[in-house]
């Protein structure tokens, strides 16, 4: 009877196992094959990459065989980077992502670490604010934004950006950097304190080094979120200096019309190389970072 | 912590905050309840051989003074909350007084800009967010099963849904169901219907959009409750398995009541995300069959005309939204923090 129950057990364990084998291998499948698709499309002419003919021209890429010779063209990489303009993009990009994680991480330390180590009152409602601003969608901000700075010419420049950026992603920083400190044991700053240090030299010298990793983790989200912003992006920057977002929904508009679509599929592979790259080397901070607000509840 | 201290810690982000999240806000509370003043017209009598003829033309000076001197514009009050573009209580009660039963009245509201917006918003927030929570648990129970070094690569590839970029993301699945698309070329081969296309149909746009939403947001939900199978207690399960409770009822008894915090957690942060779903619609292409409220703020602040006004009044409608939906959330972190004086 024994035996019985047990192999029953193990064949049906066997056959659902095979259905979550193959259930998982799906949703592997859905998340990667878009990107691989693209990427591989990328070096087709548009006739491959958009096939009316026959779907497998978009693999062999027949018709860039016939254009080109070979089957893989960089002209849509050509025509996005130097024609269209997208290093300057990039550039600003760039440029907007280092000032806006540098930032965010610096006075975003300051305020959470104090957010964690006080108990009044004040603190709640301050946490209770950046929790509903962070619900805000950033979009309904924009209204706010306009009027001013047209006023005192501010719109449409990188630092403007980078300003709003920072402080429109402040809940966010402060939220996630205020649960790594509550990680970090109070005893810490109190027997710095006991041995002489000010709270600010306890701060700078005994926790900052303890904190690097949730620094770290909290720096790749603000990055995540100033690189993929688009509707304040699209909205506070004057089209010299759009960043690759905003750059690559101009693009949609423009080589519809124009026919360089495959200008458009260079643009959005080469914006989420960084992402990808991001990824293979902070995937486990990725998910730590994930994690680190649900574990506190 | 000493108040001094921790006014000095805090002083940077609490400026940022005011400055351009707080009082924002404010401005737009100001804006929705103002309008661009109207011309102000004089009219003046231009008399010719032929006989005298009035004129009526706008006074660019007086326009221009009045605007200087009231830069807001004209108030108005309620009135733009009320307007056509946004709650249309007019058309509303047209609507109400003209239609036999609810399912009637609610057809004939979603065609005004305003609930339209808010009925694709609302069904977008309430499917995509069950539906994610559902897969995401699913898979991440399936993943746990996998050895250590598969998972790896497992979790690299099911983070790319929601790290890429939303616009990009919903760009990239845009061109693939495309009609000469991958996708798009496949359901056409598999419905035998050579004219399928997602774009025309607005059920089908939908549709698309909520694939859309719930592909990039699976990711999450997997990541949390993956984390969170991995501090199960693992004698629970033992006696439960000893006792004869299968998958399915281990399942339901012990592992989603240990993850039910974090199904909370990830519920709350899908209802702020999903509720400003905007950029798929731009990235599909998808404003003929569906708008969002994000969607009507960005239309109304884009273009050559700048609506400030109507934008201002649908984030504050929209502010409005999303503290109602997150109002059981709001109480419930009130009671749980602890106060120490």
């Amino acid at each position: 009877m024994m035996f019985n129950s047990n192999k029953i057990n193990k064949t049906s364990l066997n056959s659902s196992s095979i259905i979550i084998y193959f259930f998982i291998f799906l949703w592997v499948f859905l998340a990667a094959f878009p990107f691989i698709w693209t990427f591989w499309g990328s070096f087709k002419v548009e006739l491959d990459f958009f096939s009316i003919a026959n779907w497998t021209n978009a693999i062999t890429g027949e018709n860039t065989k016939q254009t080109y010779g070979s089957p893989f063209t960089f002209v849509g990489y050509h025509g996005a980077w130097v024609q269209e303009e997208f290093w300057k993009a990039f550039i600003n990009t760039s440029l907007v992502c280092f000032f806006v994680v540098f930032t965010s991480l610096t006075i975003g330390t300051l305020g959470a670490y104090a957010l964690s180590r006080s108990n009044y009152k004040y603190t709640f409602w301050l946490l209770i604010m950046a929790l509903i601003f962070r619900s805000m969608p950033p979009i309904t901000l924009v209204a706010g934004y306009l009027p001013p700075f047209f006023e005192w010419n501010l719109w449409g420049t990188l630092p403007t950006t980078i300003i709003v950026l920072v402080s429109i992603n402040q809940p966010f920083t402060l939220w996630m950097l205020h649960s790594f400190f509550q990680n970090i044991p109070k005893e810490l700053d109190e027997s710095a304190k006991v041995d002489g240090c000010s709270q600010y030299k306890a701060f700078g010298y005994v926790i900052v080094p303890v904190m690097w990793p949730g620094i770290i983790t909290t720096g790749l989200f603000s990055f995540l979120l100033a690189y993929n912003d688009f509707a304040v992006t699209a909205m506070l920057l004057s089209d010299e200096n759009r960043t690759m977002v905003p750059q690559i929904a101009a693009f949609l508009g423009t080589t519809y019309t124009e026919g360089n679509v495959m200008f458009a599929v260079a643009a959005v592979v080469s914006a989420t190389v960084p992402l990808f790259i991001l990824i293979m080397f902070f995937q486990t901070k990725i998910v730590s970072g994930l994690t680190q607000g649900a574990v506190k509840g | 912590m000493k108040h001094r201290t921790f006014f000095w810690f805090i002083l940077p982000t609490f400026l940022a905050m005011f400055f351009f999240i707080t009082l924002p806000i404010i401005s737009v509370v100001i804006q929705s309840f103002h309008t661009p003043h109207d011309n102000i017209l004089i009219t003046v009598e231009n008399c010719d051989p032929f006989g005298c003829k009035k004129v009526t033309s706008i006074d660019h000076e007086a326009t221009k003074e009045l605007k200087n001197e009231k830069p807001l514009g004209k108030f108005v009050g309620l009135d733009i909350y009320f307007d056509r573009g946004h709650l249309a209580l007019e058309q509303v009660k047209q609507h109400w007084n003209n239609s036999e039963n609810l399912l009637s009245f609610l057809s004939l509201i979603s065609d005004l800009p305003f609930y339209k917006a808010i009925f694709f918003t609302l069904t977008f927030t309430f499917t995509v967010t069950p539906i994610m929570l559902f897969l995401g648990l699913l898979i991440a129970l399936g993943v746990n099963a996998f050895n250590r070094k598969l998972k790896g690569l497992i979790i690299f590839f099911s983070l790319l849904p929601m790290i890429v970029t939303p616009l990009i993301g919903s760009i990239i699945l845009f061109w693939m169901i495309d009609s000469r698309g991958i996708v798009g070329n496949f359901l056409q081969i598999m419905f035998e219907n050579p004219n399928l296309s997602l774009k025309a149909s607005t059920s089908l746009t939908w549709v698309t959009l909520i694939v859309y939403g719930v592909w990039h947001a699976i990711p999450f939900s997997f990541i949390v409750f993956y984390a969170g199978l991995q501090t199960l207690p693992k004698d629970q399960i033992e006696s439960a398995q000893i006792d004869g409770a299968n998958t399915f009822q281990q399942t339901i008894h012990i592992i989603i009541p240990h993850i039910m915090p974090l199904i909370t957690f990830v519920t709350l942060m899908q209802l702020m995300d999903n509720f400003r779903v905007f950029e798929p619609i731009i990235g599909f292409n998808a404003e003929a069959h569906a708008t969002s409220l994000s969607w009507i703020i960005f239309n109304d602040l884009g273009g050559e005309t700048r609506q400030l006004s109507a934008a201002a009044t649908s984030s504050i409608l929209t502010i409005i939204g999303i503290i109602i939906l997150l109002l059981p959330v709001l109480i419930k972190t009130w009671r749980e923090f602890d106060f120490k004086k």
